[in-house]
């Protein structure tokens, strides 16, 4: 019995009916490509791309070089130097971060006790050279400093859910 | 003994342990913070509350005695709601600010709080805010952070023996406080750093450079006294970051005196030496090692083969490891001299033909708090020994006598009960005085030589009250300081000290000057082998460091070894010092720092200091204590004893095969036998002329100031501002003063041999008539003459 529904099966080509079904199904779907990058998917207010050190409302930077994100980074890829700033704050000398070593786990942005540290939307980035992807203390300020309209908003957003 | 039961188990304790003592016992721990083994009980955190049964209310285990069929829950739910309730009480006014403390990581407060706190607080109310205190360059405040656990307090009290630090204002108005206007300068500080269990008291070097976790932990042996702290040195990417103390029980106890502490700074200076250096035409060029190491085999291999071997010196530094000095002696010796020395500032060399063997503190470092009579002879002990003069406080605190026989009469910090200060020439005398005295108390048989010259002296009140002191107190101990060892009468004043030993039976020490001074006998680094009691082969005595410094000798030296040492700080006299080195025909130095080496040197080698080499120290009570390097070398500095063994090698001397400094030791050691059986005070009794010529102008009276002993502590910025630290000034008794028409702040010119320097005059009674106490070791007196002896003064 078992032989002969199988002889059937195969021999009137049942199971490329089948595939021919989903083929077309996703033929008369709507699509989901999309022309990059003229062209972008929605992001989520979490989402963990290039990162940024912020600053407070009246330019001082926020972070107060106490180590958190260094110490919590499982790849490694912060670097950090601090010293007593004249003015007797705690802050950074140098504030280095690999991007070739992160594996953007958020796990910085998570222990920041002053949300000094961020991941961006920002995906798109590039090296050239060898030292191209890491980022310095500066560039980083830089990326806050570009960004923060949409970095403080969408903490805004995420506030509730922290 | 008593039985009690902590958590369910049974232990025995001795009658009179604490419940905090029993539980330790058993290793339970208990949350505190007030409570620190090494001071008294303040039972104010109330951080211990335990449950004992058929007690009403939890009470603190630090303060409750253990009794008989005491059960104790130290984690029930009653003690656990208590401790609960008092962290609470303790986390409404500390703020939460935990990511830039310094204590962050190693804070009790913060550890205890992940156990006993809430994750968020009730207290809605405005937290108190304490302004900030200076403290000295040393320490660093944040009052807010204080809980009040006093421990700062009782330190300065118990410990220190003085009270820079108390308690203002009561409940919530309570504040930690120094004196109206006042630094904490004692020069055992530090400490209050390590039992401050917040933040509120951290180090100032150290403030905001690195965190806790990042550190590695190095175990080391401090340089400086002779003790051998034993130290651990915090690095971070091959930099020293901090030291702290690593405990040990028999010597520093859990203390660090700030010399060894903060003198780390030094290491990272500014001056450290990078690259060998030539003078070539009067120009110096750096190069490499090769050429530099050539350059000297050149130039000793010529002195040698124009002068002979005896035309070569060789000082090392007693700060110096036992394997550099080894090395630097068979060195010398294989080139035909005896002439090496690590006694660079003492000045009477004359007993060492006598000498039984090498001098030491004479007992266990230890011991000394278990003295009933101590009587101590010229020593700057607070400054010279912090962590000895701890132990004598601690004597004195249990019941002994201690007495002093001084040119300077500084504040021990200690009750002493006699005094007798007196200026430098009358020292010896003083001594016969109490010689005497004790002979007269009770008939003794002491050598007629001595006791003829005795029958010239006429005892004083105050001698023959110290003379009691130390018939009457036993067990007794007497200590020559530094100031006895640089003295140009050394050997009269150990002989005296000996026979006052021999006939109190007290036990004779000598306060080892660095923290190598008993390994640099063992070593050989000495003229005359047979002082560190090693098998001589019938070699004759080389020189001297005074003989080899001295502008009198006769016999200089023609070319110059100098290790670790910079000779216008580190010897006697060191105006005559640099005429010599600058004398010379060839001097190399092997130096971690540049200083003002160019000055007289041709050479010079960057060689590491003890952080960046492995070697071992014997501290002053005999003590071996070996330690690895725990940072690489700066840049092409390079251990000493490898530059000492390549050089030796390239000279074609026979025995250098070295290939770690641990086969130096062994080599070294195996030989020597036992360190312990070779160690002692006696020196044969010679003839001894005790009527000295009195000195009819000023005596100086020389000293190394604390942060001026060695090259690393000049270098340590922070050391540097403390009021210990200050400017060199010259310091005159008052009838002096007026004797001379001086007021306080003028001016002087004080001259003394060939050089003479402008001090400012500063009063003090504490300096005996007819002296002028003048440090030496500064830029500023480096052009005087020898720490002792005649100098005129002039007001400018």
């Amino acid at each position: 019995m078992e032989r002969i529904k199988h002889f059937f099966k195969s021999f009137l080509l049942f199971e490329l009916l089948k595939g021919m079904k989903v083929t077309g199904r996703y033929l008369f779907a709507p699509k989901i490509t999309i022309n990059y990058p003229e062209e972008k998917t929605p992001q989520s207010p979490r989402f963990r791309g290039l990162h940024a050190l912020r600053r407070y409302p009246n330019g001082e930077e926020r972070c107060i070089a106490c180590k958190l994100c260094e110490a919590v980074c499982p790849a490694m890829a912060i670097t950090i130097e601090s010293e007593q700033r004249e003015d007797g704050t705690r802050r950074t000398t140098r504030y280095d971060i690999d991007m070739i070593k992160c594996i953007f786990c958020g796990f910085c942005e998570e222990a920041c006790p002053v949300d000094a540290i961020v991941e961006t939307r920002v995906l798109e980035y590039h090296g050239e050279v060898r030292g191209d992807l890491t980022y310095t203390k500066e560039m980083l300020l830089a990326v806050g400093d570009q960004y923060e309209q949409q970095i403080a908003k969408d903490r805004e957003v995420e506030a509730r859910y922290r | 003994m008593i039985n009690i039961e902590i958590n369910g188990k049974q232990l025995e304790v001795p009658k009179g342990s604490t419940v905090m003592d029993a539980a330790k016992q058993l290793g339970i721990y208990i949350p505190h913070f007030c409570y620190h083994k090494k001071l008294s009980i303040a039972a104010n955190c109330r951080m211990c509350l335990v449950q004992i049964e058929k007690a009403p209310k939890p009470l603190p285990a630090c303060a409750t005695p253990a009794t008989e069929g005491m059960k104790i829950f130290t984690h029930s739910d009653q003690a656990v709601l208590a401790q609960k309730g008092v962290m609470e009480f303790l986390l409404i006014n500390h703020p939460l600010d935990c990511p830039i403390c310094d204590q962050g990581g190693e804070c009790q407060l913060q550890d205890l709080a992940v156990g006993y706190g809430e994750s968020a607080s009730r207290y809605q109310e405005a937290k108190r805010v304490v302004t900030n205190k200076n403290l000295g360059p040393l320490i660093s405040t944040d009052m807010t952070r204080c809980i009040h656990c006093t421990r700062c307090v009782r330190f300065g009290q118990e410990i220190a023996g003085i009270m820079e630090l108390g308690m203002s204002g009561r409940g919530e108005h309570s504040e930690i406080l120094s004196f109206v206007g006042k630094t904490v300068d004692s020069e055992l500080s530090g400490n209050v750093i390590d039992l401050c269990p917040v933040g509120a008291l951290v180090s100032k070097p150290f403030r905001y450079s690195a965190r806790t976790w990042e550190l590695s932990r190095r175990k080391s042996i401090s340089p400086h006294c002779g003790l051998g702290s034993n130290l651990i040195v915090q690095v971070k990417q091959n930099r020293v970051m901090r030291i702290l103390p690593r405990e040990n029980e028999e010597i520093n106890e859990c203390w660090l005196s700030d010399k060894d502490r903060f003198s780390y700074e030094g290491l990272n200076s500014e001056d450290r030496l990078s690259k060998p250096m030539i003078k070539r035409n009067n120009q110096w060029i750096t190069c490499d090692w090769q050429e530099a190491l050539l350059f000297v085999v050149q130039n000793l291999k010529a002195c040698v083969s124009q002068y002979g071997g005896r035309a070569i010196g060789a000082l090392g530094s007693p700060h110096s490891t036992l394997e550099e000095l080894y090395l630097l002696q068979k060195l010398v010796r294989g080139l035909g001299s005896n002439n090496i020395d690590h006694r660079l500032r003492q000045s009477d060399f004359r007993a060492d033909n006598y000498q039984q063997g090498i001098p030491w503190l004479g007992m266990p470092i230890a011991e000394v708090s278990n003295l009933k009579s101590i009587l101590i002879i010229g020593s700057n002990l607070r400054k010279d020994h912090p962590l000895l003069a701890l132990r004598v406080r601690q004597a004195v605190k249990s019941g002994a006598q201690l007495s002093i026989v001084n040119s300077t009469d500084d504040d021990l910090l200690t009750k002493v009960a006699q005094r007798a200060i007196v200026a430098p020439s009358e020292l010896v005398r003083t001594l016969a005085q109490i010689l005497k005295a004790i002979i007269e108390y009770r008939y003794v048989e002491i050598a007629d030589k001595i006791k003829e010259t005795l029958t010239k002296v006429n005892v004083t009140d105050v001698t023959r009250a110290i003379a009691n002191n130390l018939v009457s107190n036993q067990p007794a101990g007497i200590f020559l300081g530094n100031l006895s060892q640089h003295h140009p009468n050394y050997s009269e004043i150990f002989l005296l000290a000996q026979e006052i030993a021999k006939v109190t039976s007290a036990k004779l020490g000598v306060f080892g000057e660095a923290a190598n001074s008993v390994g640099a006998y063992v070593a050989g680094a000495i003229p005359n082998r047979k002082l560190g009691n090693l098998t001589t082969n019938g070699e004759e005595v080389g020189l001297n460091a005074i003989q080899m410094l001295n502008a009198e000798a006769v016999s200089a030296c023609k070319a110059y070894i100098l290790v670790n040492l910079e000779p216008e700080y580190d010897t006697y006299n060191p105006q005559s010092a640099l005429e010599r080195i600058k004398g010379a025909e060839f001097v190399v130095s092997l130096s971690s720092y540049k200083g003002n080496i160019t000055d007289y040197a041709d050479v010079i080698l960057p060689i590491a200091p003890f952080t960046e080499t492995s070697g071992t120290f014997i501290n002053t009570e005999g003590r071996v204590q070996s330690f690895n390097g725990v940072v690489s070398p700066l840049a092409e500095a390079r251990p000493a004893w490898k530059v000492l063994r390549v050089l030796a090698n390239l000279l074609e001397l026979k025995g250098f095969d070295y290939e770690t400094s641990e086969q130096v030791c062994t080599e070294l050691l195996s030989d020597y036998g036992n360190v312990a059986d070779h160690l002692n005070n006696r020196i044969n009794e010679f003839t001894v002329n005790l009527n000295e010529a009195n000195v009819n102008g000023i005596e100086r009276i020389g000293e190394v100031n604390i942060y001026q002993s060695d090259p690393i502590v000049r270098r340590a910025s922070s050391l540097q501002l403390t009021r210990d630290a200050h400017y060199p000034r010259a310091i005159i008794s008052p009838s002096l003063m007026e004797k001379l028409g001086l007021r306080v702040g003028d001016k002087i010119t004080i001259k003394q041999g060939v050089g003479e320097s402008q001090l400012e005059v500063e009063q003090s009674e504490s300096i005996p008539d007819n002296c002028i106490r003048i440090a030496s070791a500064f830029n500023q007196t480096a052009t005087l003459g020898g720490m002792f002896g005649e100098v005129s003064v002039k007001r400018m």
